[in-house]
């Protein structure tokens, strides 16, 4: 019985980053979403919400298109630094970030469309400007949402297969995750190693989201009764 | 341009800073299509915007705020243009320097009442931060509550708070969306007699949203009245509550009876004038007499259509009838039905015309009324109210 701590270091490394990338990328966008008077505003909603529901393999497969160096994109990346980014930790991580957005952004955007309207008012009025508005008043009353957001993208990025097996494959120490981990233990009739990623996996996600929702527990109750002001 | 970052001295504030505004804004979107016109301007002190839910009270006081934009017009503060349609010049909310307490206050829940007062002021230093937040809560009366958030403190309280922090930044304009309205009469006082000893030392204006007529009595200043849109009267709240010009604004302001009329002779020298009241009876039910009335004498010629409004309190009932009165005006009438109303009864009697009169439960008793029981009103000259139709 034999686990891959290599697989498990990546694959909190990757989920980590992840994490970090889309409260960079997902907090403007979900403010975008939450006050934007566009009226194609729906589009991009649809657009980011299409992880969801879309095969892993589909997202996983135009990733490696886009990344590869038949595209645009793939090309400019190797002119630049001399590879592709297919089947690389980097590659992996822009996947990752495209597959678990709208985990972030959709509770992101609930918390902040569910802020009182009139509180960005007499903040304006005040003479705060909007980022000022969003640090003072949005984000601080968005808390509970945006550690939710913050937990689904974590724990969602662990336990991705599909999109990581197109975009990255199966390199031990730069793709190789734990969940392709635990496949290729199954492939090889492994059971017990198998078994032993898998529970530790089940157990880890377990303990973040418990200590994630319980922490949201004790800020929650104080954020909503002061919210009935 | 000067940011509400800097104090704002003599070149944003002008020596008697008056709000002038013209504003047009159309609402077609709504169910309802809704047009705001109004010219108005309002003097360092309480204006009165009085009118009732859906006159547009609230929208004015976001498009003077900045935070609707009007379609057309012009919003001045002393030499400080805040809105210029003609020029496309649009100070940004952030900018205007405008106070505002919005109708539910809007206090930031998870801010203590000391940083809802500091956050007008970020571009001070700390110290002067406190210092001011601190002298505004003194003027408030509310140091006490400094690390209470909004969620633990009373309603009158919050409403300290509120007027703490939109005054702390020193506006140019206060603008106040009914913002005693769930308080009980002792508390509203106190705290208007606050509003009023800061605004001594500040003169600014400061416009007053309500849809009570108490309030509008209590505050005693100048009222401007709005309906569907438009302000349709102003003045003194006198002028403007006890000769209503429009028969919303009487309904309002509490008249139980509101007849149309016509005028039946002008009385210059006796400052007086005779009304028909129209009935609209069936012939016969009663004998059929016009109903006159003694009113006081307004502008109108003989022949023209008005509106009286008597209120149910100012009338006195008999049951004999009464001589030697100075009331001008009594009725001989019917008891048609009397009504208990919490410690009060609401009589209806038939004079022609049915009016209601308000009597005490001990009026009652003594009188012995009864259903049906021949009576007489007496309404004195100038409980007659006169409006236009």
């Amino acid at each position: 019985m034999a686990i891959d701590w290599q697989a498990f270091r990546l694959t909190i490394e990757l989920a980590v980053v992840v994490s970090a990338v889309l409260v960079v990328v997902g907090l403007p966008l979900a403010y975008w979403i939450a006050f934007s008077r566009r009226r194609w505003k729906f589009i991009v909603e649809a657009l980011i919400g299409l992880p969801i529901v879309l095969p892993p393999t589909v997202l996983g497969f135009y990733v490696l298109v886009a990344l590869g160096s038949r595209s645009p994109l793939g090309r400019w990346w190797q002119s630049l630094t001399g590879h592709t980014l297919a089947f690389t930790f980097t590659g992996l991580v822009i996947g990752s970030i495209l597959y678990s957005l709208p985990f972030a952004v959709q509770p992101f955007a609930a918390s902040f469309s569910s802020v009182d309207r009139k509180l960005l008012a007499a903040s304006a009025t005040l003479g705060a400007s909007s980022l000022r508005t969003f640090c003072r008043v949005v984000a601080p009353l968005s808390v509970p949402g945006l550690v939710a957001g913050i937990a689904l993208a974590f724990a969602h990025t662990m336990g991705e297969f599909g999109v990581v097996l197109m975009v990255g494959g199966n390199i031990p120490g730069v793709t190789r995750t734990v969940s392709i981990g635990i496949y290729d233990q199954v492939q090889a009739s492994n059971y017990a190693s198998a078994n032993a990623m898998a529970l530790l996996l089940l157990v880890f996600c377990f303990a973040v989201l418990t200590l994630v929702y319980g922490l949201n527990r004790t800020t929650l109750p104080q954020a909503t009764a002061n919210r009935k002001v | 341009m000067p940011t509400p970052a800097e104090p704002r001295l003599p070149e944003t504030r002008s020596a008697n800073p008056t709000l002038i505004a013209r504003i047009r804004k159309t609402f077609s979107a709504t169910q309802r299509p809704f047009w705001l016109n109004v010219d108005f301007s309002a003097a360092p002190g309480f204006t009165i915007l009085f009118g009732p839910s859906g006159s547009g009270k609230t929208t004015l006081l976001d498009c003077v705020a900045g935070l609707t934009p009007p379609d057309a017009g012009r919003i001045v503060v002393g030499e400080r243009v805040l809105f210029d349609a003609g020029s496309r010049a649009s100070i940004p909310v952030a900018k205007r320097a405008v106070g505002y307490v919005l109708q539910d206050l809007a206090l930031f829940p998870h801010l203590t009442v000391e940083q809802n007062t500091e956050y007008g002021l970020p571009h001070l230093p700390r110290s002067e931060r406190r210092e001011r937040a601190a002298v505004m809560l003194q003027e408030f009366r509310i140091e006490h509550l400094r690390q209470q958030r909004p969620g633990e403190i009373s309603g009158g309280e919050r409403q300290r708070v509120a007027l703490a922090r939109a005054l702390v930044t020193d506006p140019c304009v206060l603008l106040l969306d009914e913002p005693l309205a769930a308080l009980d009469a002792p508390t509203k006082s106190k705290i208007l007699d606050d509003l009023r000893t800061w605004n001594q030392a500040h003169r600014i204006p400061i416009l007053y949203v309500t849809h009570s007529r108490e309030e509008v009595l209590a505050l005693g200043e100048r009222v401007l009245v709005l309906e569907e849109g438009h302000i349709v009267a102003q003045g003194t709240p006198h002028e403007v509550l006890s000769a209503p010009l429009q028969e919303t604004v009487a309904q309002l302001a509490g008249f139980e009876n509101i007849f149309d009329a016509t005028v039946e002779s002008v009385h210059e020298n006796r400052g007086t004038m005779f009304c028909q009241i129209m009935t609209s009876r069936v012939a016969g039910s009663q004998e059929d007499r016009p109903v006159l009335l003694e009113t006081p004498l307004i502008r109108a010629e003989v022949g023209s259509l008005l509106r009286v409004g008597i209120r149910a309190g100012d009338i006195l009932l008999a049951i004999v009838n009464p001589i030697g009165l100075s009331a001008r005006n009594v009725l001989a009438g019917r008891l048609v039905s009397m009504e208990r109303r919490d410690m009060m009864i609401c009589a209806r009697v038939d004079c022609g015309v049915e009016m209601e009169v308000y009597l005490t439960l001990a009026a009652c008793d003594s009188l012995a009324l009864a259903k049906g029981r021949e009576v007489w009103l007496v309404i004195k000259t100038h409980s007659c109210h006169l409006m236009r139709r």
